[in-house]
């Protein structure tokens, strides 16, 4: 990847990450670890990889993105609004009452949101069947789901699994945010969900690894998962929770605190600082 | 006993029926053969995906397709439709209120013989809790028929609630299915019996049996337990005083909640609930199983009487 294109994802998730921190400061509540885990993610998709038009949040062909993980949905909002979806300014009105930005995501109020999620294991579900409407249909859009670590000690996950390689949904593509932790500690003292690669290869899947804050990596990741036929395809994207924060970085208090305005100054220092290293 | 057909088999037939005319897509979880989707399986096999036994994953892969703009239909034991996957049918399908049409066979106690894991007595209330949920439990086979068609030709949610048992035909062919509305099967002054699914055929026997007494009993059929005829329900209050309920379900919750709810805001009135009180059924032949635990023409009747 051109150098100026890395700089310029890197900045826009970084604006990203500003956005988060404010929608969760701003509604003193809300879930900052796990969206600045997947920043680059959704940096990456909804700027470079996603047929999604703003204009148009509903056009018929769009690629379809659900966040499985929709506690994590400051990162899809900061994201929308960044991309043009709805205003940035709206993004303060996070989580309260009136707002169409719900704690998690609703696909009835948010432009540019395909299915309301949040009750983990029903977000990859609802991908699979949209993949499977796509291959019905003959339509030729794809589509993207973010899980995570965690979320995968739900059973449904794993019937989603066997589902869309039986049905060779190879218009999926699901990345799993791999960072390791979860509300009650780290993902493998809680119950140990791992190893992901294995258990979704055993289950039919095309399978790669990536670091999730790499754009390069990143950009060749969705690259072959396309070039991947008869097969969904995971990307086990190893992650940092509270990335680009320095007191939220893999501390699993941070999964789903707010920060006071002390520490809210402190996190929007470190994100500028990333900002101006990118200058 | 006039001509009889479970509603199971009547779903099955519908779904083949109205595939021709209408575009949809239907899933099931293992159980094809039983909910009878196997007939839409056999003529529209490109139409037809099973989930294998894994009903949550398959409500909320119903979901992503209607989020597409896909007609879908999913079918299990209500048991596993309502009961294991509630939570997908709430927030995968319920809150969006996607277009997913949920056809639920062997529901109540009349499964029989598989006893009390696969009698779903709880379904109506657990599906009447949802907003925006639409609950249908057709009386018989041509009702179960026009209430698949009208759900299709409605845009939203439905649970639709069928038989395994087969039970007499009420309604000759022309009748046609109207969403939220009650059917007066028999008019009457004394007493109305308000009865639901399988259990119509049931309050027709017991006005029967009330009519050599000299008691006229009125028989409203609740196709459509939510949204409720509150209106007619009202009025009958009005005109009879005394109602009596009957379902194939738990009196908590079901049809004589939904009404004992209605009339205690609207209208005031004695209401006795015949159904399933507060406990598990168990194997055995449909109807014994279903008079066993005070589901029957005989109960109704009596039920009536003790209000009289």
């Amino acid at each position: 990847m051109e150098t100026s294109r890395k700089t310029e994802l890197q900045r826009t998730a970084t604006n990203i990450r500003l956005g988060i921190i404010e929608e969760v400061y701003n509604a003193a509540s809300g879930h900052p670890g796990g969206s600045l885990s997947i920043a680059d993610i959704l940096t990456y998709l909804y700027f470079e990889e996603l047929n999604v038009d703003p204009a148009d949040p509903k056009m018929e062909n769009r690629d379809r993105f659900v966040l499985s993980k929709g506690h994590t949905s400051p990162a899809l909002y900061a994201t929308l609004a960044e991309r043009g979806f709805f205003p940035k300014e709206d993004l303060k009105t996070f989580r309260k009452l009136g707002s169409y930005l719900q704690g998690h995501p609703d696909m009835k109020g948010v432009p540019g949101v395909d299915m309301s999620s949040g009750s983990l294991g029903l977000g990859i579900s609802a991908a699979c069947g949209m993949a499977l409407s796509a291959k019905y249909n003959k339509k030729d859009y794809r589509v993207y789901t973010v899980i995570g670590d965690g979320e995968s000690e739900e059973g449904q996950v794993w019937e989603a699994a066997m589902f869309a390689s039986h049905y060779k949904l190879d218009n999926l593509c699901a990345v799993l945010d791999f960072n390791g932790l979860q509300i009650d500690g780290p993902v493998a003292e809680v119950i140990g969900p791992a190893p992901f690669d294995t258990k979704f290869e055993a289950f039919g899947w095309n399978v790669i690894k990536i670091d999730a804050h790499d754009f390069d990596q990143i950009e060749k990741a969705f690259a072959d998962a396309k070039l991947c036929k008869g097969k969904p395809t995971v990307i086990i994207a190893s992650s940092t929770k509270g990335k680009g924060v320095s007191y939220m970085e893999n501390k699993c208090e941070w999964h789903g605190a707010a920060p006071k305005q002390d520490l809210y100054e402190v996190a929007v220092k470190d994100l500028n600082a990333i900002l101006a290293s990118l200058n | 006993m006039a001509d009889t057909m479970a509603t199971r088999d009547a779903y099955g037939k519908a779904l083949v029926e109205f595939g021709s005319k209408y575009d949809f897509v239907v899933l099931d979880a293992d159980l094809a053969a039983a909910t009878k989707t196997c007939n839409f399986k056999k003529e529209f096999p490109d139409r037809f995906f099973d989930c294998g036994i894994a009903e949550g994953n398959m409500m909320s892969v119903a979901a992503g397709i209607a989020a597409t703009g896909q007609l879908v239909f999913a079918s299990s034991f209500a048991m596993f439709a309502a009961g294991r996957a509630f939570e997908q049918v709430r927030n995968s399908i319920g809150y969006p209120h996607l277009n997913v049409k949920i056809g639920a066979t062997h529901a109540g106690i009349t499964v029989g013989e598989d006893g009390a894991t696969h009698q779903c007595n709880e379904d109506i209330a657990l599906m009447r809790t949802i907003p925006g949920m639409t609950v249908i439990c057709p009386a018989d086979a041509v009702s179960a028929r026009a209430a698949v068609e009208a759900a299709i030709n409605y845009e939203g949610p439905v649970y639709m609630r069928f038989g395994r048992a087969p039970v007499p035909m009420i309604y000759d062919d022309g009748y046609k299915f109207e969403i939220g509305k009650g059917n007066v099967l028999r008019d009457g002054n004394d007493v109305t019996i308000v009865a639901t699914g399988i259990t119509v055929f049931m309050a027709l026997e017991a006005a029967e049996m009330l009519k050599k007494e000299g008691v006229d009993a009125a028989v409203i059929d609740i196709a459509t337990i939510k949204p409720i005829d509150e209106e007619l329900l009202v009025k009958y209050a009005k005109k009879t005083g005394k109602i009596v309920t009957c379902e194939e379900h738990s009196i908590i919750g079901g049809l004589g909640g939904a009404v004992s709810e209605v009339l205690s805001e609207q209208y005031p009135a004695l209401v006795k609930r015949v159904g399933i009180r507060d406990t598990y059924g168990s194997s055995g032949k449909a109807f014994d199983v279903a008079a066993h635990y005070g589901i029957s023409a005989q109960h109704i009747y009596e039920a009536v009487k003790s209000v009289m």
